[in-house]
């Protein structure tokens, strides 16, 4: 089989023939898959070489002879028309030899869809729950069990519209990546838990959709030599945000994932001890414009003004001004649109007791919003989430 | 065949006995004239120029996603606009464009094809067509009402589609009545062509146009049914209380798109085989040769009608389907290369030692040959599991498909429009502003598409309105092509208008090689009404 640096000389060489001559510089630019980081990844990656040689060959082939056709055939050149038509030797050739080529397709590319769906003896196992717009991830088995955070793009709306520098990692950031030991493999079991997204890291060679009241799995397992941090995007439309909720793998040696867990599990005893603590207004405020401007400002945006008709407005909001029980209610479990059913405000019940006690908080003390009650604390979202 | 040309369409009151209203168009002028036609002619018109609005509607949204994925970042649009222009871009140019440009081909040439005086069922004939603008207008009111229309693809999968709007009920009911549409246009011609062919004129001897259509015919009856089956389900689940996509009722989100790619793989064929019809016209005539293995590429269209109701699923194989799901769908997926191979096999030997010239219809048909074969062979790629595990839902995908549907049926749609057009009107159109349009048509169309290819290998998702930085310069490539594609159709409308208008009387057979019944048997322009009696083929 021809190396890969062949397939892309020879695929540039197609690029710049079909259409664009003019941007032959631009050729050096992302057009192939990402390098593989699994052994999975690369395998695809062979058999689409593989594929694409075949594909090129017959190509050549079949056109080649349209095109001298075109070239000698032709009437300005005094070609006069022969008038043969059917054989059946040639008709029963181009019917085998197509399903023969087919065969020797089929027969390496099963072996490898088999490999893609063994999911047993996995070494960790991790629950991906895709929301709209945010996933959610659970270490459910092996190190590091009980870990559980959610992961939402990093990316400031400033730079999505416009108005600053985008970064270089714009719209692949997170504000927690998923992290994974290299050579262990990683069972997911993805579903969702609203409308269905999909899981993807490209370099990984791993895609799974996320459906809603349903488990599915999939794994993979970062090579050895292949430490680093690993972008994908959800890749199943999902409603209005689809494009802003990326997927971060940070893939680290075994000793640093060991290091990561205890850093994690101190995390957890903390937020424990957050969301029981009585906390000040100032605090609660200050977190909370973080949380708002991460969760809330997609759809309310940043002035509290939402988007006529679509999204309601906090400022001067019922809700945000009356009493705190039914704010809290309506960011724990969502609430059916105001104005149409496709903006619903979907629950917010991932995000912890103390971050949701933050925000409304926040809200409360913001854009001239004076309610009477104005501090919520962790512990009453705690009961009442509990209720419902 | 005979040589005779039939006039009898303009002798009006020449002894036959007919005793017909003897007017043109039923009696009624101006407007009333084509709401009331039955005439299969003023219909065949009525769903070109529905056609060609639609084109020109569908083509502004794709405008309007190219000008927003120019450069990265939020521009002009907002994600849930974006959403909604994503969903009616597909929508309309499936349901409103492609569709019934090709139904407006059948309405036109089977009749005179087969040698019949109308279709079958003429009235049945004028409501199939008038019920699309009440299909349009819910497409694109859906706009209007609150919330706006539904953003979630043209597939319309659950249970995305039970959270939108009331934009999403227009739709529903606007795929309702095009379904009607459709299996009342099937309906006609599946009983023309199998009741009102000409004495002599045998099924094996019908132009191969006919044939493509019977067995579409047959699709569209199969499979319209099951679409129609899918939305309502959706409109039950969001407003009767139903779960058939619900887990939490005993529901299955993946159900809808099981049901849903049952229609939508037969209907990718629904699209391609009147298309293999019209190139399967056109190559043998500029080639002045005939059909190389007329009765293979009857068998290869029948196998690929067949073959696709078993591959559905090759569309899903990323929501966890047992491994021997995925096996079968694979293998049943690459099958189907058998047969379409060979008709392109069958369209390269027809040229083979013919006479070429490259006129305009010609040069849609090689485009077409070229482009679509390259749709398939990444269809082959797709359908293999792990490769397309990789590629699922990326712009390789968008690539993929727009090499079929625009590079396929839309090349193939302007080759017979080039092609009938002096036969419809008796006019000539500009050659040389056809050749502007095919080149420029070619050159933009893989300006934009070729480079998607990229795009969807290098890890792009289909759908979004933002994307990061690394996908800037061909998504520029690609917007740029968009807008240079814009500008060659414009050169096709100011030909077409041009032609109609002022345009060279066209020769009674203008291309040299064209042997079917209209071409030999009709005067050009053809009569409002034709072959009133029976030609007798010999």
């Amino acid at each position: 089989m021809m190396g890969s640096k062949q397939i892309r000389s020879i695929v540039a060489a197609l690029a710049g023939l079909a259409a664009f001559a003019a941007c032959g510089g631009a050729l050096a630019l992302d057009w192939y898959f990402q390098p593989g980081a699994s052994e999975m990844a690369r395998e695809i990656d062979v058999l689409h070489q593989y594929v694409m040689w075949l594909i090129i060959v017959i190509f050549v082939g079949v056109f080649g002879f349209m095109f001298y056709a075109c070239y000698a055939h032709r009437k300005s050149k005094g070609h006069a028309a022969e008038q043969f038509h059917e054989n059946t030797t040639v008709e029963i050739l181009w019917t085998v030899i197509p399903a023969v080529i087919l065969v020797a397709i089929a027969w390496p590319v099963t072996k490898t869809v088999i490999a893609q769906k063994d999911t047993s003896a996995p070494d960790i196992t991790l629950k991906v729950t895709g929301y709209q717009w945010k996933w959610g991830y659970d270490y459910i088995n092996g190190e590091g069990e009980g870990i559980s955070f959610v992961s939402m793009l990093k990316t400031p709306r400033d730079q999505i519209e416009n108005r600053v520098a985008k970064n270089p990692n714009y719209l692949l950031e997170v504000d927690n990546e998923v992290v994974v030991p290299v050579g262990k493999k990683v069972r997911l079991i993805v579903t969702g838990a609203d409308v269905i997204h999909a899981w993807w890291i490209p370099a990984l060679g791993a895609k799974q959709d996320a459906i809603p009241g349903f488990l599915r799995d999939i794994w993979f397992r970062v090579d050895k030599d292949k430490a680093g941090v690993y972008r994908g995007q959800c890749v199943e439309l999902c409603g209005k945000e689809h494009g802003f909720m990326p997927i971060v793998v940070r893939a680290v040696s075994p000793e640093d994932y060991t290091k990561w867990v205890g850093e994690q599990k101190k995390k957890i005893a903390a937020a424990e001890a957050d969301s029981t603590k009585e906390w000040t207004e100032a605090e609660l405020v200050a977190r909370g414009e973080k949380v708002f401007s991460g969760v809330c400002a997609a759809c309310h945006q940043g002035n509290g003004q939402g988007i006529p008709n679509t999204f309601p407005p906090l400022v001067g909001s019922k809700v945000v001004n009356g009493p705190k029980i039914a704010q809290i209610d309506t960011v724990l479990h969502g609430r059916k649109g105001v104005y149409r059913p496709n903006t619903q405000m979907p629950p917010q019940d991932s995000l912890s007791d103390v971050d949701i006690a933050a925000a409304i908080t926040f809200t409360r003390h913001s854009w001239g919003n004076k309610p009477k009650e104005n501090v919520v604390q962790p512990t009453e979202v705690k009961t009442q989430r509990g209720k419902k | 065949m005979s040589a005779v040309v039939d006039k009898h369409g303009h002798d009006h009151g020449h002894g036959h006995g007919h005793d017909h209203g003897h007017d043109h168009h039923g009696g009624y002028s101006g407007v009333m004239r084509w709401i009331t036609t039955t005439n299969h002619k003023d219909i065949g018109t009525l769903y070109l120029w529905f056609a060609g609005t639609m084109f020109f509607v569908g083509g502004m949204m794709a405008l309007l996603i190219r000008l927003e994925l120019f450069h990265p970042g939020l521009q002009y649009l907002n994600p849930d606009f974006y959403n909604q222009l994503v969903t009616s871009h597909g929508l309309i140019m499936i349901f409103g464009a492609i569709m019934p440009a090709f139904v407006g081909f059948a309405n036109w040439q089977i009749p005179m094809m087969i040698g019949a005086p109308d279709m079958a069922f003429a009235r049945l004939n004028n409501w199939s067509f008038w019920l699309l603008p009440f299909a349009a207008t819910l497409l694109l009111g859906a706009y209007f009402v609150p919330g706006g229309a539904p953003g979630s693809g043209w597939t319309l999968y659950a249970p995305l589609t039970v959270q939108q709007g009331i934009g999403m009920d227009f739709t529903i009911f606007a795929v309702h009545i095009l379904g009607m549409s459709s299996i009342l246009g099937s309906i006609n011609i599946i009983t023309t062509i199998l009741n009102l062919r000409a004495p002599g004129m045998t099924l094996m001897r019908m132009p191969l146009f006919c044939w493509t259509w019977l067995i579409t015919a047959y699709l569209l009856v199969a499979a319209m049914p099951v679409l129609a089956g899918a939305v309502t389900m959706t409109l039950t689940d969001r407003h009767f209380g139903t779960t058939f996509f619900n887990a939490a009722g005993g529901g299955d989100p993946v159900l809808y798109q099981h049901i849903f790619w049952f229609f939508g793989h037969p209907e990718v064929y629904i699209i391609a085989l009147p298309a293999f019809g019209v190139i399967s016209q056109v190559i043998p005539a500029f080639s002045r040769k005939p059909l190389f293995g007329y009765a293979s590429m009857v068998y290869a269209t029948s196998a690929i009608a067949i073959l696709s109701f078993i591959v559905w699923a090759h569309h899903m194989y990323t929501v966890g389907m047992p491994v021997t799901g995925q096996l079968f769908f694979m293998y049943a997926t690459t099958l189907i290369a058998v047969p379409t191979g060979v008709k392109v096999f069958n369209w390269v030997a027809t040229m083979w030692k013919g006479s070429l010239t490259f006129e305009t219809p010609m040069l849609f048909a090689l485009g077409f040959l070229f482009l679509f074969t390259l749709g398939g062979f990444t269809g082959l790629v797709l359908s293999l599991v792990p490769i397309d595990i990789q590629l699922h839902d990326t712009y390789y995908v968008v690539a993929h498909f727009h090499y079929v549907m625009v590079a396929g049926a839309m090349f193939s749609a302007f080759a017979g429009i080039y092609f009938w057009l002096p036969k419809w009107t008796g006019k000539m159109y500009n050659e040389t502003l056809g050749k502007w349009h095919f080149w420029g048509t070619l050159i933009f169309f893989n300006m934009i598409f070729f480079v998607q290819h990229f795009l969807g290998m290098a890890g792009m998702p289909r759908r979004i309105p933002d994307y990061p930085l690394q996908f800037q310069t061909w998504n520029e490539v690609s917007s740029i092509g968009a807008f240079g594609f814009a500008l060659a159709q414009l050169i096709f409308v100011y030909n077409l208008f041009t032609t109609l208008r002022r345009g060279e009387a066209a020769p009674q057979k203008p291309w040299e090689g064209a042997d079917s019944l209209d071409w030999t048997h009709l005067p050009t322009p053809a009569p409002y009404h034709t072959f009133e009696t029976p030609p007798v083929i010999k």
